[in-house]
């Protein structure tokens, strides 16, 4: 049902002229002085040190995101973007540069700024679901650790299930789940406590195709009710067209972003936009950049 | 499928069972039929007899504690050492590093042949038990806890970091949770060794204690009377290792070894 409502509004807009009325508002909001981007890369660097000497993983990454915006990370396996986005989580520190999040500075010394933290949500490629938790317990895992009461944290953690299809399994351990749906729980714990800025690392890759196409739709609904920013990450194509507002290209050793492409179609967009001429011209562009890198 | 779990499930409740009544029978056919001295292998009545005179007898229940009090109080001891000394060189490796070599040393001396020099150390009484069981059942437990300290999934130590969890809250929801399989695992096999190590210590000294019996009834050359404290030997040893079992069931339920998939 949903997805036949999509579908409608998609062929209405491709009838249309695809430049994307909610991208070109948050130009003219840019544009304006009153908008701070919501995540903002200064130049970073990361090298790490191995036994074997050091690798330079990224290389003068500057990046900024906006509220709301759907960024997707592409890029071939290897080239940073899984460093890219734990640099933007907090979970590792640049070697140089800053990482902003809002007006704060991510990082004080050594320490994490807790507000900026707060507000990420963060999947992982695995779901990393707690095998010693129920679903109903993995899902409001943040919630407990900010001390929320544990009827309240019951009841989100329903709502969620009920958002992602997980009704009826919120008592069973993650281990009794298939891999959708233990992905779906581990979004639903990123999602519990309404974070602002979406981090995601290949979430679908463990994925089917067709399970994959679902939780796309899924998660574009997700992103578009919540308005939620959100920085994923992927080395589909068409995954990372489908999504985004923006695609940024990242090429290997050192990673550089290559290339930041707009993806201008209306939102919400519907599977079968992806056999539109336009959207395989996105695509195609992307390959052709890809290819371009050489082997 | 369902069928075939449930079956699985069941198969050990039959198994048993036969298993036993085979053993007796193969038994008693060795008695009977083959002609097996009854001082080699008393018949299987004998057996039974000497063991209804052992718990008719009141002095019986005063060695039963003895020997359970030394298991218990060397496991205990072992378990809280264990832990401990464990969870320190899990979080300290330049210390588990510089004590590597002295553990390897204590893993691979036979810890039985130092049990007459814990007698003389200790005495003829509980305590130089106490301390055999607690050494034999401290090294299983400190290497599992060591391991589990060590094993904590990288990808849910990023959940927590990611979240900004508090260092309370990472030991609560993370780290002891997914070290306590380690921790019964290596109960499992601790509780069986401080047996051993009572027992071997009875033997070795002292007047008290199942292990005593066991020396005395083979002193009298009473072959029926040592079966029987042999069995009570094992049914204790079968009741602490699956009294552990059940708290581990208890208190992880979620864990593999508890649902069973990993026998399969
Ligand atoms: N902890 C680390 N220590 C040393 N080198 C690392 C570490 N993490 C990543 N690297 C190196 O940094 C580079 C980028 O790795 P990264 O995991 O970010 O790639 P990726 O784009 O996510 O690849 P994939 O698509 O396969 O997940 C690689 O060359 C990798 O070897
Ligand atoms: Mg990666």
């Amino acid at each position: 049902m949903e997805s036949q409502r999509l579908l409608d509004s998609q062929e209405q807009a491709s009838a249309a002229d695809p430049r994307d009325a909610r991208v070109e508002a948050r130009n003219d909001d840019s544009a304006g002085a009153a908008a701070r981007p919501e995540l903002e890369l200064l130049a970073v660097d990361k090298t790490f040190q191995t036994r074997q000497g050091s690798t330079e993983a990224l290389s003068d990454i500057n990046l900024s995101v906006d509220r709301g915006e759907f960024i997707s990370l592409l890029g071939r396996s290897g080239c940073g973007k899984t460093t890219l986005l734990r640099i933007l989580a907090g979970l590792i520190a640049p070697t140089e540069g800053e990482v902003r999040v809002g007006d704060r500075s991510l990082w004080h010394g050594a320490n994490r700024d807790s507000e900026a933290l707060s507000k990420f949500g963060l999947v992982f490629q695995d779901p990393n679901l707690f095998p010693w938790f129920s679903i109903e317990d993995n899902i409001a895992l943040p919630l407990k650790l900010r001390g929320v009461a544990k009827k309240a944290r019951r009841a989100r953690a329903e709502e969620l299930c009920d958002l992602l299809g997980l009704s009826g399994f919120e008592r069973s351990y993650p281990r009794e789940l298939s891999g959708g749906m233990r992905q779906r729980a581990a979004i639903a714990r990123a999602l519990s406590y309404d974070p602002r800025i979406l981090l995601m690392d290949e979430p679908f890759g463990a994925l089917d195709a067709m399970t994959r196409d679902k939780m796309n739709l899924e998660l574009q609904s997700i992103s578009i009710t919540t308005g939620a920013t959100v920085v994923f990450v992927t080395h589909s194509i068409t995954e990372a067209v489908f999504l985004a507002d923006r695609v940024v290209l990242l090429s290997p050793r050192p990673g550089r972003i290559r290339s930041v492409v707009p993806v201008t179609f209306e939102r919400p967009r519907a599977l079968e936009s992806e056999s539109d001429s336009s959207f395989q011209e996105v695509v195609r562009t992307l390959r052709h950049e890809l290819d371009e890198e050489g082997v | 499928m369902d069928t075939r779990d449930r079956f699985m499930k069941l198969l050990p409740w039959i198994s048993t069972p036969v298993m036993l009544a085979l053993s007796l029978g193969v038994w008693t056919f060795l008695v009977r039929v083959v002609g097996v001295s009854e001082f080699i292998l008393p018949a299987p009545r004998a057996v039974a007899e000497s063991l209804g005179a052992l718990l008719i007898d009141p002095e019986i229940w005063g060695h039963v504690r003895i020997t359970l009090t030394e298991v218990l109080a060397g496991f205990a001891i072992a378990l809280l050492l264990g832990v401990v000394g464990g969870a320190v060189l899990g979080r300290l490796p330049w210390l588990e590093v510089a004590v590597r070599p002295a553990l390897v040393a204590a893993q691979v001396i036979p810890k039985v042949a130092l049990i007459p020099l814990f007698v003389i150390w200790f005495g003829f009484g509980i305590t130089s038990k106490v301390v055999v069981a607690c050494i034999l059942a401290f090294f299983p437990i400190l290497l599992n806890v060591l391991l589990g300290v060590r094993s904590v999934d990288r990808g849910y130590r990023d959940v927590m970091r990611g979240l900004g969890a508090s260092r309370w809250a990472t030991f609560r929801d993370l780290e002891l949770p997914s070290t306590l399989p380690h921790v019964f695992a290596g109960m499992e096999v601790a509780i069986v060794f401080s047996v051993i190590g009572a027992i071997v210590g009875e033997y070795l000294g002292g007047n008290e204690g199942l292990g005593y019996l066991v020396v005395v009834s083979l002193n009298a050359l009473d072959s029926s009377k040592l079966f029987a404290v042999i069995l009570l030997l094992a049914t204790m040893g079968s009741v602490l290792f699956f009294a552990i079992n059940g708290v581990k069931r208890f208190v992880i339920p979620w864990h593999e070894s508890v649902t069973g998939r990993d026998i399969g």
